[in-house]
């Protein structure tokens, strides 16, 4: 559909989030902890904050959870009985505050769980979710969303996007059918058309590589020094793998409790020296170089090669939440 | 509604404490059924992680018991546990895990009475203290809530 | 700063080593380690109050010993991370070249382990007064309150392993969380997951942890968890006297006085 423009005043939004809340939805919203903005379960309009370039944790938490159980058992004399957690009721998530590099991630995230096999678990969620984005008018040195198709301003993901004006009320971009009747639900909070410039409101994100030529290097840098060289501070934690919006290797743990016991599926990185590991004890990406190179290969290789964009939004969530300062920028732009 | 039973789970060393438990029995003395005992080389060898387990597979209370000082079979296993445990416990304060839920002793081969009254009195502990609920919370997260 | 630069070069050129860590400018306002293996990469070698990252971790990395004989900068904390591998017989005098550093910027010369300790005596671990306020506050709170205090401060664990990874003295091969046969703990990231994995990160360091808080500062979730590495700290100093690696000392837990204290053992 095509994108419909409105204004919404800036008490209107509390009213709105008050409105969805009524709704029954949860509502997942930036929350400040310490200096940092986290993705949480906010129930109160005012403990959102609006000081973040982005979170410290991605928003695919709500389609992905760091722990998702897949089914579970029960034995008993007679029979054995299976839950299959596919079976179960989802919430209605409206995800608030994501930037336009989380709601991106959604199209990339989506396209993962819908390869040869079909995500039952995965879409449910996916089908629930509502994103609210706004736009973004800081970004900071990790930022490079506009290298990655992306943009501050981009509206790709988002069911709505809001960019803050210079009088404090939004310009709202809707996106989609789900936000048309958002809108059409709340007609009073939207006022028609705005002629308002957007760019003039978006941080300046400066282009710092380009995708397609990165592509194409890759292809023939498998065997290369920059991968033991960017990689050398590696500590060999999966917090890159975990902050990203994109990334979505899962391990599969059961966990037994006498006679029931579930099926749980579970973040991996390809950080961790055991992703890899075999059961003889061979491990084909023995060092933390093999390993940096596998997460740039997939997500700027081996995605775009299967379908057309990149495993990766420009967020810049690895690089900052690195211990070690290992800089995801760095090493594209020493290829 | 009938009466909280505590479910008791007992570590407890082969040579002191598992033969003064077996005195108890063979004296006919008799005390609270709760406990589940699980024999062990030595209280050296009872790691933490297993008391963690206890509590995640629901135990309300947990005793620990082996040799008295300078008695341990193996010379000084129950002097290494000794420090272990009064590191663990500090952490377990620390954390709000309530730390009257574990009971530490030394029962000797001799002490068939004491064995007795230990598990008497920390049943009677447990029991004013209820069921763990707060671990159960926790520990249960996956079966009670939907989903994450 | 030219000092370091010019020593670092000069056991490179020399050959006395094969690699020089230490800190270099990072993203922004940030530092990051630097692995110097040529004279020229000295140059990029820095040292100011922003250099926090515990280096001593490198020591024990597969990757890194690969690279040759190193020599290390090392402010105060590095250096009783240093202490402590030698306690535990993770590195010998021979396997690499200290480069100690002070806050002020001064190099120390350390030609020994028992050096580090003598030095070390004037640089005891101090656990800070906000600290120490912080972690009576949490101990004042009735029980069910603290345990869920920290319940929900462990709520936004992902168990990234980040903790582990930056700390010097998580240096096993293989964990006992990653271990699932049997399962000692729950691996995943639940509430019972999270809290089992921190008690048993904290449990694994009692006695051994120097306090260089590099635990809390690779988090990316910003949890406290050093909170309970300096409580057990604590409890170490009141139960068995000074905290702290010594050379003649075993760590806590790996030894024992038949007179031991305790009021809980009935």
């Amino acid at each position: 559909m095509q994108t419909e423009n409105y204004l919404i005043r800036k008490p209107s939004l509390e009213k709105l989030f008050n409105d969805l809340i009524g709704g029954g939805k949860t509502i997942y919203a930036p929350k400040a902890k310490g200096d940092l903005a986290l993705f949480s379960d906010v129930k109160t309009y005012s403990d959102i904050t609006e000081d973040y370039i982005v979170t410290a944790n991605s928003a695919k938490l709500v389609v992905f959870p760091r722990t998702e159980k897949l089914f579970s058992y029960h034995k008993s004399k007679e029979k054995t009985e299976i839950t299959d957690a596919a079976g179960s009721t989802f919430p209605d998530v409206v995800l608030w505050g994501t930037r336009p590099c989380d709601a991106a991630a959604f199209i990339p995230l989506t396209d993962t769980f819908n390869g040869d096999y079909k995500d039952i678990i995965f879409n449910n969620r996916r089908e629930r979710v509502f994103l609210i984005s706004f736009s973004c008018s800081r970004s900071d040195e990790y930022c490079f969303c506009t290298s990655v198709n992306s943009g501050p301003g981009n509206t790709s993901g988002s069911d709505i996007l809001f960019t803050k004006l210079s009088g404090g009320d939004y310009l709202a971009e809707v996106i989609t059918p789900k936000g048309q009747l958002l809108v059409s639900e709340n007609s009073d909070l939207f006022e028609t058309k705005s002629e308002e410039d957007k760019e003039q409101q978006l941080a300046v994100v400066a282009t710092r590589f380009n995708q397609v030529e990165i592509q194409a290097k890759l292809q023939n840098l498998f065997e290369n020094p920059v991968w033991d060289d960017k990689s050398r501070a590696c500590l060999g934690c999966g917090s890159c793998a975990y902050v990203c919006p994109v990334c979505s290797c899962f391990d599969i743990q059961d966990e037994a409790h006498g006679n029931k016991g579930t099926r749980l599926r579970c973040w991996d990185s390809c950080g961790f020296g055991l992703f890899t590991l075999h059961t003889s004890g061979h491990n084909p990406r023995e060092t933390q170089g093999a390993r940096w190179r596998q997460r740039i290969l997939h997500k700027f290789l081996y995605v775009p090669n299967k379908s057309k964009i990149a495993g990766c939004v420009g967020c810049g969530r690895c690089s900052r939440s690195c211990p070690a300062d290992i800089n995801i920028l760095d090493t594209l732009t020493s290829l | 509604m009938t009466e909280f039973e505590p479910k008791i789970i007992a570590f407890v060393c082969n040579w002191c404490t598992y033969a003064g438990a077996d005195l108890t029995g063979t004296s006919r003395i008799k005390y609270a059924q709760n406990v589940k005992i699980i024999r062990f080389p030595c209280t050296g060898r009872i790691d933490f992680m297993l008391l963690l387990k206890s509590f995640g597979e629901g135990a309300d209370g947990i005793i620990v018991s082996g040799c008295h000082p300078n008695d341990c079979h193996y010379t000084s296993g129950n002097f290494h546990a000794r420090r272990r445990w009064i590191m663990f416990r500090g952490l377990l304060d620390m954390l709000g895990i309530d730390v009257r839920r574990i009971q530490y002793s030394w029962v000797s081969a001799a002490e068939g009475f004491k064995w007795a009254d230990i598990v008497n009195s920390t049943v009677n502990t447990i029991r004013e203290l209820g069921p763990y609920t707060e671990y159960e919370k926790v520990a249960g997260y996956l079966e009670k809530e939907a989903n994450q | 700063m030219s000092e370091l630069i010019k020593k670092a070069a000069a056991l490179l050129e020399s050959k006395s080593v094969q690699v020089v860590i230490g800190y270099g400018k990072g993203t922004g306002n940030r530092t990051r380690t630097i692995f110097a293996t040529q004279v020229t990469e000295c140059e990029n070698l820095i040292f100011d109050s922003r250099c926090v990252q515990n280096l001593a971790v490198y020591l024990t990395k597969l990757e890194i010993k690969k690279l040759g004989k190193p020599a290390i900068v090392a402010p105060v904390p590095v250096l009783r991370s240093i202490l402590q591998l030698a306690v535990e017989n993770q590195i010998t005098e021979s396997d690499l070249v200290i480069l100690g550093i002070t806050s002020e910027s001064e190099l120390i010369d350390f030609e020994s382990f028992a050096a580090i300790e003598t030095f070390l005596t004037t640089h005891k671990i101090e656990i800070e007064e906000k600290y120490t306020k912080t972690i009576d506050a949490i101990k004042a709170m009735p029980v069910a309150e603290r345990f869920a205090y920290w319940v929900k401060e462990l709520e936004s664990c992902f168990k990234c392993y980040a903790c582990r990874g930056a700390c010097p003295l998580c240096y096993c091969t293989r964990c006992t969380v990653d271990d699932n046969q049997p399962q000692w703990i729950s691996v995943a990231s639940h509430p019972l997951g999270n809290l089992e994995w921190h008690i048993m990160r904290a449990m694994h360091l009692a006695g051994r942890c120097t306090d260089c808080e590099a635990c809390y500062n690779a988090c990316p979730m910003g949890i406290p968890i050093h909170l309970l590495t300096k409580s057990m700290l604590q409890d170490v100093a009141d139960n068995f006297g000074s905290y702290g690696p010594s050379l003649d000392k075993q760590n806590t837990l790996s030894s024992f006085k038949p007179d031991d204290k305790e009021s809980f053992i009935r």
